[in-house]
């Protein structure tokens, strides 16, 4: 069965960047898929990458990430400014991002307004 | 906090180490042809090949060093230290390497190296004055990795320079690379047959402010 779990913006936005990664990685490594409200910086990123590689072993393969922009790319210069601001006031919790198992996720495809989840057939592979 | 550290670091850098040579690091996912690339510099311009590569993925799993790498261009001259890294990765599956035909234990062994690799190849972006980005240009351009790394820099104010690779292949796709990452220069290369090395070279001094 897969399990998708979502996180909202702010069960994370009071967490140190440590704290958010040691969260998202707990469920990944549950072995469900985390649907998080809004994107990870590139430095948080690198530290997911990093903790992920130190939690590997013969169980846990690693994770697949992926994100989704909401806000439109033509959108007014105004609208930008707005953006910007709710950004740095409240944190970027404009778009969608998807961590899950790389045990299940075979691949995640993002076409660019939308994102395919290609899974792993998790029964066949246990049975092995 | 980490900003402003990164900030004095640099500062602090620039005041005592005028005169340092600079460090150029080679990034990317695994099998792009980093290493590939870094023979390809230090045959050009040494006269000897830097590291072993494989088809296999993580071949690379400690940074290495080749220092004083002197290359000349129109009356220009660029002195730098090559620092080849292993391949950033969000996955490592031990099971991989059995597939591509290493034994059960051998391919557990490379397994563990490679996570300590990627680790130390993210440590090491602190370190570097440019870096150079090598992309397989048959692939994806837009996986979270590349971004990652890509961002990485951009926020650490590390120049630049991304290179795709395997343009002799078919599927080579140069133009989506430039889509992807249009702010910075894409050059299309083949580091295995030297196709079109001397625009790298050019694209290297520009890089650097040589």
């Amino acid at each position: 069965m897969l399990t998708l779990q979502f996180i909202p913006y702010s069960e994370i936005s009071h967490l140190s960047p440590d704290k958010r990664i040691q969260k998202l990685l707990k469920v990944v490594k549950e072995e469900k898929i985390v649907l998080l409200e809004g994107k990870l910086g590139s430095d948080e990123k690198s530290d997911l990458i990093r903790k992920t590689m130190e939690e590997i072993d013969d169980k846990f393969k690693g994770i697949e990430i992926e994100e989704l922009d909401i806000d439109k790319k033509d959108k007014a210069f105004l609208e930008k400014i707005r953006t910007v601001f709710i950004n740095l006031l409240m944190g970027s919790r404009r778009g969608l991002t998807i961590v899950g198992p790389a045990s299940i996720i075979k691949e995640i495809k993002k076409d660019p307004d939308k994102i395919m989840l290609f899974t792993e057939d998790v029964k066949r592979k246990r049975k092995k | 906090m980490g900003l402003f550290t990164n900030f004095l670091k640099k500062f602090l850098k620039k005041l005592f180490k005028k005169k340092r040579e600079i460090r150029l690091g080679l990034y990317g996912p695994p099998n792009g042809g980093k290493t590939t690339l870094a023979n390809k510099i230090t045959l050009d311009w040494i006269g000897e090949e830097m590291g072993k590569v494989s088809t296999i993925a993580h071949e690379t799993r400690e940074i290495q060093i080749k220092e004083q790498i002197t290359i000349k261009s129109k009356g220009k001259e660029l002195t730098f230290n090559l620092v080849d890294t292993p391949g950033i990765a969000t996955k490592i599956d031990y099971e991989d390497f059995i597939k591509a035909g290493l034994k059960e234990k051998e391919a557990k062994k490379r397994a563990k190296e490679a996570t300590k690799g990627v680790i130390d190849a993210i440590k090491w972006l602190d370190d570097m004055d440019t870096v150079v980005v090598i992309l397989d240009s048959t692939k994806d351009p837009y996986s979270q990795v590349n971004i990652t790394i890509i961002g990485n820099l951009e926020a650490r104010k590390i120049p630049v320079l991304i290179v795709a690779n395997k343009i002799d292949l078919k599927k080579s796709d140069v133009k989506k690379v430039q889509a992807a990452f249009p702010q910075y220069d894409v050059i299309g290369i083949s580091a295995k047959y030297g196709n079109h090395i001397n625009n790298f070279y050019e694209a290297l001094f520009k890089v650097t402010n040589a």
